[in-house]
């Protein structure tokens, strides 16, 4: 009780005699963070390093040629990762073709007042749930319950446009459209919470000027929201195409996995990161070595997407 | 003032850690006899069971893991003394690090290359050993509406893996299975994605027996034809749920899993259904080399299922830890003569009892 009445004044001459260490604090503070700034790129280059030693002897048998050889045969030890490459890229794509447009538009509702937000909260809750599921029940409901679901309507799409190379095949048990499907589910909630972020945090003046100026609901989020977020939702598909990519347990149980880049997307594919999780376990010598060749291609992939993510969107910041 | 306040910190501080210490204290009486039990166990067993106390690693092969699991619990229940825990990681992954020394023992669906000995001679100064534990048979698994028993011919299900035959009213699937009636379907082979022992042994027998197989016998292998699938329990998921479908996987999985498996034609020209019995068939009497690597990739035995192979335990030849190397010897020779009932009833092939003498002997070597 006592010691209540004079703690302001031992405060006082606590902060008072503390300001020297406290300074000295602040710069190991500062000192701490840098180092651990530091830490995680010598973890980066570290990761790449390693790779690279490993990857040597591949690289060095076959070179640049590694990356438009389509033979992966382990019997001759001659490796290629083109269809893995082509497979890479076009799953990726097809799931941004169907998640784009899907994920902005969700975005785009929810931050629109069409319905009030006692319902529009539980919905915004339930696509953040979607990035929580882990990859191996993606892909285990892909084998269960998608695949087998979608089959005859990609059969019908089949009979109907078998012309177009790329329904060209009957489409099978796994096949590369299906796994893009898929993965279009687990990249769509990366897409909805950035894109309705970026959505929610226009200044509502813009919103405003809008409609003052007499435009349609329709014409304000088209002409203007959607232009004035468009470095947040490219940023967004940037980061989804990244995730997408990198992929590997969903895709590596849903895509096929046949050495072979073909048109059709009905057909089995295979992808970098799906072959390196399929090969791993028994892969030794030069088998091993390809393997984590392909690890670094996919990686440089992976940073060239993401410069260009960059690019892209300080472009548009510049617009804006 | 200040001084006081950090009296009061510590007396706090110091009831704190006699609490906690009181806890500790509390909690000892209690352990001893939860902690002297298994100690007095370990003591009574060697008198009951003839196992030393030893605890062992192993890993490698992913295909007799689960007959190995079994065995080595079985044999702990036994001897409690002896603990032994197997990793399945893959035959590649179980040699390697046999090679480095991380482990007791490494398993392997494939026998040692030449190479891998000589390697293992370099830094060990002597041969590996290596002891066939038992065997197993690969099976086509397929799903076909109302058709119960398949017979595959050899043209027919070489023409399936190469991708030659492409549907299942093929007359060469027609002409074994007279009477039955097979659907006008397309074929869709399912093949493994992963690198395993499983697809050693089915291309080693695609290899032996097609004449049009190009693609030689591994682990993993360039596939004509097919869509890859991880696992026996991915192949069993990709047959079950696409109409049409066949694919291979282990004996021992199809029994438990209860799939539809096929028939096939051996050497012999004789159509002959999956069982322990025809792949122990598939060895006899053939001439067992002097390093145990018995190969059969296409048995001339009438009563062989063709498609069966040997797995093995790799072991060092000399163990510093004596009780170690006693110990791995007695769970060895247990498994292969007390433990024989368990692999039959797993669906894997028992060794035969001349090969088991000639295990006997190469363990001897065993130091």
């Amino acid at each position: 009780m006592t010691s209540l009445t004079t703690a302001p004044a031992e405060t006082l001459i606590d902060s008072s005699t503390k300001f020297q260490p406290e300074r000295q604090i602040n710069q190991i503070f500062r000192w701490l963070t840098i180092a651990l700034a530091v830490c995680v790129g010598l973890v980066l280059l570290w990761i790449t390093y390693s790779l690279l030693l490993i990857a040597l002897p591949a690289i060095r048998t076959f070179g640049l040629g590694f990356l438009t050889n389509s033979t992966w045969n382990p019997v001759e030890e001659i490796y290629g990762v083109f269809p893995q490459i082509y497979g890479t890229i076009l799953s990726s794509f097809l799931a941004l073709l169907f998640a784009v447009p899907l994920g902005v538009g969700v975005a785009v509702f929810l931050t629109e007042n069409f319905l009030p937000p006692k319902i529009l909260t539980p919905i915004a809750f339930i696509m953040e749930l979607l990035a929580a599921i882990p990859s191996v029940v993606y892909g285990l409901w892909g084998i269960f319950v998608f695949l087998p679901a979608i089959r005859p309507i990609l059969q019908g799409i089949n009979r109907a446009f078998g012309w177009i190379p790329f329904f060209s095949t009957t489409p099978g048990g796994r096949h590369l459209f299906g796994a893009s499907l898929v993965l279009a589910i687990m990249i769509l909630p990366t897409i909805v919470a950035i894109s309705r972020d970026t959505m929610s945090s226009l200044p509502p003046q813009l919103r405003q000027g809008s409609y003052g100026l007499g435009a349609t609901r329709w014409e304000t989020i088209t002409r203007v929201l959607v232009p004035a977020g468009l470095s947040g939702i490219i940023g967004s598909v940037m980061l989804a195409l990244g995730r997408a990519l990198g992929e590997t347990m969903a895709l590596a149980m849903l895509v096929g996995n046949a050495n072979n880049a073909n048109i059709s997307w009905f057909s089995p594919a295979s992808t970098i990161a799906s072959l390196i999780a399929n090969q791993f376990g028994e892969a030794s010598g030069l088998q091993k070595s390809s393997l984590f060749y392909g690890a670094l291609i996919l990686m440089v992939l992976t940073l060239l997407v993401n410069i260009l993510a960059q690019m892209v969107v300080s472009r548009f910041q510049q617009v804006e | 003032m200040t001084s006081q306040s950090r009296l009061r910190r510590r007396t706090v501080l110091t009831t704190l850690a006699a609490f906690s210490m009181g806890l500790a204290v509390s909690c000892a009486p209690s352990s001893p006899d939860v902690a002297t039990s298994p100690s007095t166990d370990a003591m009574s067993s060697p008198a009951g069971g003839g196992g030393g106390s030893a605890t062992l690693s192993g890993a490698g092969a992913s295909f007799p893991a689960p007959v190995y699991q079994r065995w080595f619990a079985d044999y702990n229940k036994a001897n409690p003394g002896v603990q032994i825990s197997y990793q399945s990681v893959g035959s590649g992954a179980g040699v390697e690090q046999f090679q480095a020394g991380t482990v007791d023992f490494g398993a392997t669906d494939a026998p040692l290359k030449a190479e891998d000995r000589a390697k293992f001679k370099a830094k060990y100064g002597a041969e590996p050993i290596q002891i066939p534990m038992t065997g197993g048979s690969v099976v086509f698994a397929y799903n076909l509406d109302g058709v119960k028993d398949l017979k595959l011919s050899r043209e027919a299900y070489c023409g399936i893996a190469a991708g030659k035959i492409t549907n299942w009213s093929d007359p060469a699937i027609a002409k074994a299975n007279a009477g039955a009636t097979i659907p006008d379907q397309p074929i869709e082979f399912v093949h493994r994605s992963d690198g395993s022992g499983t697809t050693y042994q089915f291309t080693s027998h695609l290899k032996a027996a097609c004449p049009d197989w190009t693609a030689g016998a591994n682990k993993s292998v360039q596939w004509p034809a097919g869509t890859g699938a991880k696992g026996n329990e991915g192949v069993t998921a990709q047959v079950q749920q696409t109409p049409g479908a066949i694919g291979y996987v282990e004996y021992s999985y199809a029994k438990e899993n209860g799939l539809t498996m096929a028939a096939i034609e051996n050497k012999s020209g004789k159509i002959v259904a999956p069982s322990p019995e025809g792949g122990a068939a598939a060895f006899e009497g053939e001439t067992v080399p002097a390093d145990l690597a018995l190969e059969v990739p296409d048995s001339s035995n009438p009563n062989a299922y063709p498609i069966s192979g040997l797995t093995w335990l790799l072991l060092y030849p000399e163990y510093k830890d004596t009780a170690k190397s006693a110990a791995l010897k007695e769970v060895i020779d247990w498994s292969l003569t007390t433990g024989k009932a368990t692999a039959s009833e797993l669906g894997y092939v028992p060794l035969e009892a001349s090969l088991v003498t000639k295990v006997n002997a190469e363990l001897d070597k065993v130091k």
